[in-house]
């Protein structure tokens, strides 16, 4: 997992609100036995018509928000199922940080374990950030001090301890543990000479 | 926690794996075995790979597909593409992570929960893990095992370790002698009869009484397999002569030099004198009888002498309500005589009953009869290619064909009816697995979970009957 201090980028406009994980991703390209490979399918309702053509001018793929890592969109984002796949789809398309009034909670949970920041901020400001979006204007992010800024404007958000610290050293729950790495290692060496069986010489 | 030094040998294995203690009762645990099959690895190696990271230990793991695989005509291509995908993507992430695989076309493939103990890769006081809920059959060995998702599978092929809580202490005495026309399969339903499938909820059980110490291996395995359908974390079997002679000559057992080392290890691992159990559960094995389910729940469980219950004669009104729909599930009338259920198909097989024991069981029962002409499919698929080869040499498939079973590859099959081994809606199973969920052999199929003896007497009768007086 990419640890996470602070990114500066244009952003991709999305308010809408309500935006559920099946319009992030679609059931029907669950059935993948992978976590990758779902970014060609993410938000593909409003990327693509029924037939597959690709929707003129939708902010997902216009070249005027290409290489934008921050979403800026509409309140309750997230929700539906706690489907993983959401946030697989969305860090596909390359977004490691979302802007909105607020996020579904397994969502969010969700976002943690992949590396992605969720912001969640009064209604107005996002207004005002979804403005200096379209308006092409970066916005700067920075986790430690949990501000966002943009131009002159300057906001400060919440965000929980634990997962800020998750997010900041870069690790993932397997990150976390092997942060005992040598506490196994030795443990290893004790179990070699009380039940060498066990271990292929 | 009870405050005694003397140890359980739950106590005992937990304290053994302890890498880090984490207070409150939770440890980083030490993960020395890992099985995996094609259904719930491939995500977690995907996640390996996305995070760049390896396989810990490759030598503490072996892999086998079972769950999705068809169970005939493997000469031919696997008519499922979801099957196909999951085979290839097994495949591919053993080569990628140099693991020890077993192939669909070798002769030792089967059931995780068979080919473990088989190949000796299962030894008593290991911890051992694998991505499916029935992984507690290994604790008849003496191992601590248990079933585990997808993200912990990911979390132990990359750190060789889980973050888990302490389970309770329980241990189930079963006093007495293992009557007459009943096996471990019995044992194990009135077990989960008596003590609910949420009695166990919390705990790791140990069995242990004589009827226990009577079982085989294989028995034991039966017994243990089902210790999760009361709840329970896992199952547990002191170690013992038998024990030890069956893990004598295997391939993943201790060589010649260290198994005379990892016998006085394997020995001490029996609960000591005197040790404090949480709670304690004594079962009559003498007034044990064969036993048939009626419901969709393995507790729903009642001796092959005794009638469905009225949903009035429970107390509880939440149980009422679970088995007045139970009821209407099954399509049966409270009051009707277990005897006089009408049987559709027959599957002997799954991780619960597809040894060589279980083969011969039913076999017995077979030998020299028929299948009732009203029986839709008969089954009998071998939990392993070792099991399926060694029933051979017997000439047991003859008897199972002869009578009109099918002889099948084995695999999972219609235990969870992932593959195209299927009951259809309405059909009545008298099935040897150890779920008899809504749908869980097929959508709308009801099944009825007995011993192989039981579910081959009642393909002959073609409804069940006591398979004492059969
Ligand atoms: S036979 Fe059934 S219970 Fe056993 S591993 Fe397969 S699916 Fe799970």
């Amino acid at each position: 997992m990419k640890k996470f201090t602070e990114i500066r980028s244009i952003a991709t406009p999305f308010p809408r609100v309500n935006i559920d994980t099946d319009i992030i991703i679609p059931a029907k390209h669950l059935k993948s036995i992978k976590r990758t490979g779902f970014g060609d399918h993410a938000f593909e309702t409003i990327r693509f018509e029924a037939d597959g053509t690709p929707i003129q001018d939708n902010v997902f793929d216009c070249d005027r928000y290409k290489g934008a890592s921050i979403l800026v969109t509409g309140d309750n984002f997230g929700c539906g199922s706690s489907r993983e796949h959401a946030p697989w789809a969305i860090s596909e398309l390359g977004f490691r940080c979302i802007i909105a009034p607020s996020f579904a909670d397994i969502f969010a949970g969700n976002c943690v374990k992949n590396g992605i920041l969720t912001v969640a901020l009064p209604q107005t400001d996002v207004d005002a950030l979804v403005l200096a979006a379209e308006a092409g204007h970066k916005i700067c992010v920075n986790l430690p001090n949990q501000t966002v800024t943009c131009g002159n404007a300057h906001y400060e958000f919440d965000f929980n301890s634990a997962h800020k610290q998750m997010l900041l050293d870069g690790l993932d729950e397997v990150g976390q543990t092997l942060k005992s790495a040598a506490a196994i290692s030795t443990y290893e060496d004790k179990q070699k000479l009380t039940t060498p069986w066990l271990f292929k010489a | 926690m009870p405050q005694s030094n003397k140890m359980t040998m739950y106590d005992k294995i937990w304290a053994n794996h302890i890498v880090e203690d984490r207070g409150d009762g939770s440890a980083l645990l030490y993960i020395d075995r890992h099985l995996v099959h094609e259904v719930t690895s491939p995500q977690a190696f995907d996640g390996l790979r996305a995070s760049g990271r390896t396989v810990h230990r490759p030598d503490s793991i072996i892999a086998v597909p079972d769950h999705n695989v068809p169970t005939k005509d493997r000469h031919l291509p696997n008519p499922d593409p979801m099957s196909t995908a999951q085979l290839d993507a097994l495949e591919a992430n053993v080569k990628d992570f140099g693991l020890d695989y077993i192939p669909v076309d070798d002769a030792r493939q089967g059931i995780v929960h068979v080919v473990g103990p088989e190949q000796g890769f299962t030894q008593p006081g290991v911890t051992l893990v694998c991505g499916d809920s029935h992984t507690s059959t290994h604790g008849a060995f003496g191992a601590l095992a248990f079933g585990i998702g997808t993200s912990e599978v990911e979390h132990v092929l990359a750190t060789q370790t889980l973050l888990l809580r302490k389970s309770k202490n329980m241990r189930v005495t079963v006093t007495g002698e293992m009557p007459t026309g009943c096996s471990a399969k019995d044992v194990a339903l009135a077990i989960i009869g008596a003590l609910g499938t949420a009695g166990g909820t919390g705990y790791v059980i140990e069995y242990a009484g004589p009827v226990i110490e009577g079982l085989s291996m294989e028995g034991r395995m039966t017994l243990c397999n089902m210790a999760i359908e009361a709840g329970a974390r896992a199952g547990l079997v002191a170690p013992d002569d038998k024990t030890i002679d069956y893990m004598r000559g295997r391939p993943y057992a201790p060589k010649a030099g260290q198994f005379e080392a990892a016998v006085p290890f394997w020995k001490a691992l029996s609960s000591d004198e005197g040790a404090v159990f949480d709670k304690e559960v004594m079962i009559v094995g003498s007034e044990i009888v064969p036993q048939v389910t009626w419901g969709t729940s393995p507790e729903d469980v009642v001796a092959v002498t005794g009638r469905v219950p009225a949903p009035e004669s429970f107390s509880d009104p939440a149980k009422q309500e679970a088995v007045a729909k139970a009821l209407n599930y099954m399509g049966y009338a409270p009051g009707t005589g277990m005897t006089e259920f009408p049987i559709d198909r027959v599957f002997i097989g799954s991780c619960t009953n597809s040894r060589i024991e279980d083969m011969r069981e039913a076999a017995a029962v077979i030998k020299g009869r028929k299948v009732a002409d009203h029986i839709i499919e008969a089954m009998v698929v071998p939990g392993s290619g070792l099991v399926k080869l060694q029933a051979e040499e017997e000439g047991l498939d003859r008897i199972f064909t002869d009578a009109g079973f099918q002889w099948r590859d084995p695999g999972c099959s219609m235990c969870l009816a992932m593959n195209p081994d299927k009951a259809g809606p309405g059909e009545h199973v008298a099935s040897t697995s150890n779920r008899n969920f809504v749908g869980r052999q097929g959508p709308g199929s009801r099944t009825h979970l007995v011993s192989p003896a039981m579910a081959a007497a009642a393909a002959i009768a073609g409804h069940f009957v006591d398979v004492r007086d059969f």
